[in-house]
Parts: structure tokens; sequence; C-alpha cells
């Protein structure tokens, strides 16, 4: 357990810089798709939604579990199809010509 | 305790792997949200890799009969409602539409987090690990929740976007902190307490509340990319709690990504993230410089004819864009003019400030909605040394960006944020369809200004006379 513990402390710390690094060049225009992107990343919670769920064994849980499910999945889903329709619309003039 | 761990069709290092494989599609994503040439495809990888880490973990679990129907039941409203609501949504509601998928998200780590400290029960006594991790997603995720509410209903007007300020608010926010930290502590060194779990996270959805009610509908961009962070951060510490790699990376590359990117908006408004969370920035002044003063100022106002003429036979034109633009879904009017002076021989772009819209790049996308060429989008570093060899520069529908009391006025709510020099072109065509201050509650001595001529009326009614008379010039 300890050792797991130290495990998932690395992770969460190289995770991290990462997350700072990988969007420190990002330009303005791109701030809102971007908040919208990562908001769809924090959707990975419905893994977490899903194995509560299935390990319910009075029916409060259940109830937590299954509203869990559907918040999670409401963030996920919603959170890539809403950044995919802003991303749609940043074409080049040639690629809107390509596309007609 | 490790409930994703068990024994099942895909070994634990296979299912490692696999994890290992989604984390570097949402590295990927969200590299590749860095240039708009790669961020749709970035995004689409990162959906992939989404959805083959969710695909795996049902391999991971042993449900009952009736469980498994349940979260079939569940997946399945959460897509439709997630689904329809983003491509129902127009795009100028879009940051509260973000808001709203956020809180859902804060909310399920939260949840999460409480299901499973209800199972441990006892058995999670001791270990302290467990007990804060639990704690803070609970905690984090519930000011999250409650806060992308708030967010939420400013947004859509549900509430007024003017900070709601009171007596002693700080004071009142500092006892919820000091409340949650202490029952936090409690729990975590001390001993195990579903009621006392309960109190946490009551107080953590009042802190939420309260935390964002005073902060103004402008600077809400801003909240929404902390509470995205702060979601993030929920979700990683549920990661900790369940014992799951995979949440930990996302939330961590959320949580730290969303902390800069919070950092990199407020310094695009030229403001400190203390003085956009704790100012109450856009609260009406009661001084005679406020809004009341100003109507007794004189202003010039033109019709469109006269405009459209002065328009058509000027060398270079700029329009700057704001997000009253949006709300009379005037782009295509807005496109239109461009193309008719184009047509006149007429150099036009757009300039973009960094907040234009209600969020940083909103008004990219919805001028991009509208067919606008994207080379003439301009950003505000790269046309504001031309504004003065500039003829005519056509506000539309934008206020607190071209207001020079950010540059000169020590005073102003708004000192210190960079603005377009729309000032300092040879005129200015304010078009508005009242005398209003913007949307941060701050009057503009643009519209004041001896080069300045008022168009009033809906900004779209107004482009499309303004259209017809370059068109007739």
């Amino acid at each position: 357990m300890n050792s797991a513990i130290i495990d998932y402390l690395t992770v969460f710390v190289l995770s991290a810089f990462v997350g700072i690094e990988v969007i420190s060049k990002v330009p303005t225009i791109l701030h809102t798709p971007l908040m919208s992107g990562s908001n769809a990343i924090h959707g990975i919670i419905l893994v977490g939604a899903i194995a509560v769920m299935a390990e319910a064994r009075t029916p409060l849980a259940e109830v937590l579990g299954f509203i869990a499910v559907i918040m999670a999945t409401i963030n996920v889903v919603g959170g890539f199809v809403v950044t995919d329709r802003m991303l749609e619309m940043f074409r080049t003039r040639k690629q809107t010509e390509a596309s007609k | 305790m490790n409930i994703l761990a068990s024994t099942s069709f895909i070994s634990p290092n296979l299912l490692a792997v696999i994890y290992l494989i989604a984390a570097v599609t949402f590295i990927l994503g969200l590299k590749g949200l860095s240039s708009p040439k790669s961020a749709r495809r970035g995004n689409g990888i990162a959906a992939v890799g989404m959805a083959v880490a969710i695909l795996v973990s049902l391999t991971q679990i042993h449900p009952k009969a009736t469980q498994v129907i349940l979260i079939v039941i569940a997946v399945g409203i959460g897509a439709i409602v997630g689904a329809l609501s983003a491509r129902k949504v127009k795009m100028t509601a879009m940051p509260q539409m973000v808001a709203a998928f956020n809180g859902v998200g804060g909310g399920a780590a939260a949840t999460v987090a409480i299901s499973e400290y209800l199972r441990l029960g006892v058995a999670g006594r001791g270990a302290v690990v467990t007990a804060l991790t639990t704690v803070l997603s609970v905690a984090i995720g519930a000011v999250s929740f409650a806060g992308s509410v708030i967010a939420f209903a400013k947004l859509q007007e549900i509430l007024t976007g003017v900070p709601i300020t009171y007596k002693g608010q700080q004071v009142v926010n500092g006892i919820l902190v000091l409340g949650i930290l202490g029952i936090a502590v409690y729990l975590v060194a001390v001993g195990t307490g579903t009621a006392l779990l309960g109190i946490l996270l009551i107080l953590a959805l009042i802190l939420g509340v309260a935390f964002v009610l005073p902060i103004g509908g402008a600077d809400m961009p801003v909240v929404i990319s902390l509470l995205n962070a702060f979601t993030g951060l929920a979700v990683a510490a549920s990661g900790f709690v369940l014992g799951n790699t995979v949440l930990i990376v996302g939330g961590t590359l959320v949580g730290a990504s969303g902390t800069f990117l919070t950092k990199m908006m407020s310094d695009a408004m030229g403001r400190s993230l203390g003085n956009v969370l704790f100012a109450a920035v856009g609260k009406p002044t009661e001084s005679g410089a406020g809004p009341a003063g100003a109507t007794d100022k004189s202003v010039r106002s033109g019709t469109p004819d006269d405009i459209g003429v002065m328009l058509a036979y000027s060398n270079r034109v700029i329009i700057v864009p704001g997000y009253g633009l949006a709300v009379a879904q005037a782009q295509h009017a807005a496109r239109d003019l461009a193309r008719a002076l184009e047509a006149k021989g007429v150099e036009v772009s757009y300039a973009i400030h960094p907040v234009a819209g209600r969020m940083p790049g909103h008004m990219n996308v919805l001028l991009a909605e509208a067919d606008v060429p994207y080379e003439q989008l301009k950003e505000m570093d790269e046309i504001n040394d031309d504004f003065r060899n500039t003829d005519v520069t056509l506000v539309v529908g934008a206020n607190d960006v071209v207001n020079p009391s950010a540059r000169n006025e020590a005073s102003s709510p708004i000192y210190g944020m960079p603005i377009l020099n729309a000032d300092q072109s040879k005129t200015i065509v304010f078009m508005k369809r009242s005398m209003r201050p913007g949307f941060a509650g701050v009057d503009n001595p643009l519209m004041y200004d001896p080069k300045t001529i008022m168009l009033f009326g809906d900004a779209k009614d107004s482009l499309i006379k303004l259209v017809a008379a370059v068109k007739a010039a």
C-alpha cells in the first residue's frame, strides 16, 4: 500500500509538470477551446463513477453512484462534443473553400 | 482498497498499459490545442483515448445485473443530455455551457469520493492518505460544482452579472474556509464521521456560492477556468482514493494546465488573479465619475447613410467586434459589410482583443462561424500600431476593450487592462444600443471623444443599413 501511494504521488507530480508544460505556448485565440477541451478530460471521473456504482451495496450507494455516472457522462460527452464544435470553425479560407 | 484491481480477463499489467496509452492521448490532446491546425485532431485523439479507458474499466468491475442496467441507463441519460446540449447550444452561450459541464464533473468527483467513504466505513479508519484525498475530493469538487452553478446563472443572466457584495463578505468566506479546514483535519487525523463529512460537503457548497457571487460577469471566464482546474484536482484526489492512475493523470493534467491557463487569462486582462477574484470589479461606482454622472456629457451621433459613405471612401477600416455583436447575431452582417467595403477597394481587418466576447478566443469562434477569413482577424499586439493609420474604426458591440480609461485613469476599475488603440484612428464609429456602460460597468470616455460618431440601434440592423449605404455610395 505504501509503495503504491509513492507511485501515485510520482504520477501526480510528473503529471502536474506535463500539464503546465504542454499548454505553455497556447495562443490566446485557443484559450476557450483549451478550457473546454481540458474540461472534457476530467470527465475521466466516469471510470471512477462506474466503479463505485458497481461496488454499491446499499440503496444509498446505488443512488449516489447513479447520479455520479450521469454527471460524469454529461461532462465527458458534452465536453468533447462542444470542443469539437468550436474547433470545427477554426479553418483557414483555403480549407473552407475546399470543403464547399 | 483498490476496487479496480480485482481479477478479470484483462490483467493488471495490461490494464496499466492501456491506461498509460489513454494518459498519452490526453497529453497529445492538450498539446494539439496549442495550434489551430492540430487542435481538432488533438481533441479527437483525446476523445478516443477516453473511450478506450472507459471501456477497459468496464472489464474490471463485477456489478450485479440490476447495477448493469442502472449503469446503462445512467450513461444513456448522461450521453443524451451532454450531446444534445453541446450540439444545440448557441456559440454565444458557450461560456455557460463549459461552466455547466465543469460543474457536473466536480459534482461527480465529490459524489464518487463520498460513496467510497461510505463503503469503506470503519475499514478506512487509519488510512491517512485515503481520508485526506477523500476530504480533498469532496471539498474541492463541491466548491467547483456550486461555483459553476453560480457562474452559469450569472452568464445566463438568471442572476445579475453585477458583483453581489455585502459587508463582512471576506470574513464570512474566511470562516467557511476555516470550518472546512477544521473538519478536514479532524477527519484525517482523529477519526471517521459520516455526519462530519456531510457538514464538510454543505460548507463547501456554500463556499462555492459565496466565492463566485462577488465576482463580476466580465470576469466569469477566469473563474470558470479556475473551477475547471479545481474539478481536475478533485478528480485526481478521487484517483488516489480509488487507487486509479488514469484518474490521477487526467485530473492532474487538467488541474495544472487549468491553473496555468487561469493565470494567462488574468494576465491578458492586465490584472492579477487576486484582483479578479476578490476586487468585485464591475460594481457601479457611487462617485460622479460613474455611469450616473455621464449623461450630461454631449455625444455626436450619425445616420447609417452618412457613415456608409464615409466608410466607402476610406482607405483603411478596422472593425472592433465585441459581445454585443454576437448577441445581436450580427456576425454575418459584419462580414457582409467587410465584403462590400472590400469591393470598393477598402482594406478591412478585424481587431480582436484577447478578452473580446466573454472568453478569450470566443470572438474568433463567432467570426469563424460566419466564414470571416482567419487571416483578417488580427490580435491586439499585431494591430495596435495600425490604428493611427486607420481612417475609420468601427466598434460593434464592444466597449470596455476600447476604453481609454484603462490606459490613463488610475482610479478606473479596469485601469491597467491592455486595450485596443481605437482612439488613435482618425474617426471612430461607435455602434451601440444605448449609452449604457459595458459589461464591466465602467463609463467609456471614448464615446464623448470629438472624433467619435455614435450610431445607435441594434447592431445587426445598423450593419445591414450600412451595407446598403456602402453599396449605394
